[in-house]
């Protein structure tokens, strides 16, 4: 991404030629920033894999009751989700399912920001409003979920 | 066309009921001429059993001089041929024309490809910038480290300690691997395979001590976690390494550590 002048071996100032040379996004240099001695990826790494198998449950189980069993779709309605929240068990079904889901999406999007965002700028606003929205829809959820009301009109 | 090729003869090859006729469409790019790559077109009679480096050789020698290319070795062990052939990156030395065209009544049904590697900057037709590749090289301390004093005689190792490592002392450098990977075409902040391949080759050498260091160094933002496993490398290596599993090893070895 630079626009510092290319030098080649023999020192041929490329820049000083018709065609532009055309550098691949983001080369690495001797100057590209040092090991940042974290465990942050590995960490991200791992807890793609966690949250995938335990979404295999959560999602598919979910599916399966809220389209497939007794009656389909039709069924959800208000006094559907009134009556599953009124367990604990389901609460918590739910939550995990919106806080895994949403960190594991959250965490994949931000991999494929790092795939394709060439420029930092572009990289950095991509993750704040990834990042907004993920922290934005968790709260909602989890305060939905801890403050539904059954008897609301 | 300034640059001299070899002089013509009218003389017909004594027996050419050998040769077959191969069009190799070449991504051509010299900046000095003009801003924009174009493919260009050569038909050759050439031998099914040659190279595609001997099929260079014959352009550059006898139709077009400028034709730009590396090699050293023509033996497949310099690393300097590497180059994206009917899409895929392989060493011109070690592709025989046979084995990747379909040649009917002495007729290749289908052109040959040839262009540069990916991901890396194009300097003149065939020729890339090879510095950010050999930097994460580098960057991965490719050298034996080791603590005390020198031994007066040779670092004795067991063959099974030996063969713990051999498949990644085969590389050459030849970065087929590392710009086959998408993940490095997008961003060439990731170190490669073929960093991950010469830090395997080290960190898992009984004889080194420097393996805690070059797993911090693979275990940043660009290491081994941007791996996305697409076995691109594995499928491009011209010397067979098992790429894709020595990047998992250098995975395993980090989250075995931790836990
Ligand atoms: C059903 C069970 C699921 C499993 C087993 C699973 C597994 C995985 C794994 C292992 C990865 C990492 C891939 C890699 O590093 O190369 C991944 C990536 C990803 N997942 Fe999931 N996941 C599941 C559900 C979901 C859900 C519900 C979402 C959306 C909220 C989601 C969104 C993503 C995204 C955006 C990525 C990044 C894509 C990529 O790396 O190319 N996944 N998933
Ligand atoms: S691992 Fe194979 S493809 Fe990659 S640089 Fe080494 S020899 Fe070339
Ligand atoms: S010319 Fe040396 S590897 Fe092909």
């Amino acid at each position: 991404m630079s626009t510092e002048v290319f030098k080649v071996e023999d020192g041929t100032d490329y820049a000083a030629h018709p065609a532009p040379v055309i550098e691949p996004p983001r080369a690495r240099t001797a100057r590209t920033p040092k090991a940042t001695r974290t465990n942050f990826e590995l960490y991200g790494w791992l807890f793609m894999r966690v949250s995938g198998v335990l979404l295999v449950v959560l999602v598919l189980g979910h599916l399966l009751i809220q389209l497939v069993l007794e009656g389909g779709v039709s069924k959800v309605s208000f006094a559907f989700v009134a009556g599953r929240w009124a367990s604990p068990f389901w609460q918590a079904w739910d939550l995990i399912m919106l806080w895994l889901a949403m960190l594991h999406g959250a965490n994949g999007l931000r991999t494929i920001i790092n795939d394709y965002a060439e420029r930092d700028t572009t990289r950095f606003w991509l993750k704040m409003l990834l990042y907004t929205a993920t922290v934005f829809t968790v709260l909602l959820g989890t305060l939905v979920i801890f403050t539904f009301d059954p008897n609301i009109r | 066309m300034a640059t001299p090729t070899l002089e013509k003869t009218d003389e017909a090859p004594a027996d050419a009921g050998h040769l077959v006729t191969v069009t190799f469409r070449i991504r051509r790019f010299n900046p000095e001429e003009a801003p924009d790559a174009f493919w260009e077109d050569f038909e050759l009679r050439i031998d099914p059993k040659e190279r595609v480096l001997d099929a260079l050789h014959q352009i550059k020698w006898e139709q077009d001089g400028t034709l730009t290319f590396r090699r050293s070795c023509a033996h497949g062990i310099c690393g300097s041929d590497a180059m994206r052939i009917n899409g895929k990156n392989r060493l011109a030395c070690k592709t025989l024309i046979k084995d990747i065209t379909d040649i009917k009544d002495g007729v290749a049904a289908k052109p040959v490809t040839v262009e540069a590697i990916k991901g890396l900057t194009v300097l003149k037709d065939l020729v890339v910038d090879m510095d950010p590749f050999f930097q994460a090289y580098r960057d991965v301390m490719p050298f034996l480290i080791t603590s005390g004093n020198e031994p007066t005689r040779e670092r004795l190792q067991s063959s099974a300690d030996r063969e713990r490592f051999d498949d990644t002392t085969k590389c050459i450098l030849c970065a087929a691997c590392t710009s086959s990977c998408p993940v490095f075409w997008n961003d060439g902040q990731y170190f490669g395979p073929a960093a991950i391949v010469n830090a395997h080759r080290f960190i898992f050498d009984s004889r080194d001590e420097g393996g805690e260091q070059r797993l911090e160094i693979l275990n940043d933002r660009d290491g081994v976690w941007r791996c996305r496993t697409t076995f691109n490398c594995t499928d491009a290596c011209p010397r067979g390494i098992e790429v894709t599993k020595a990047i998992q090893e250098v995975k395993r070895a980090l989250i075995t550590r931790r836990f």
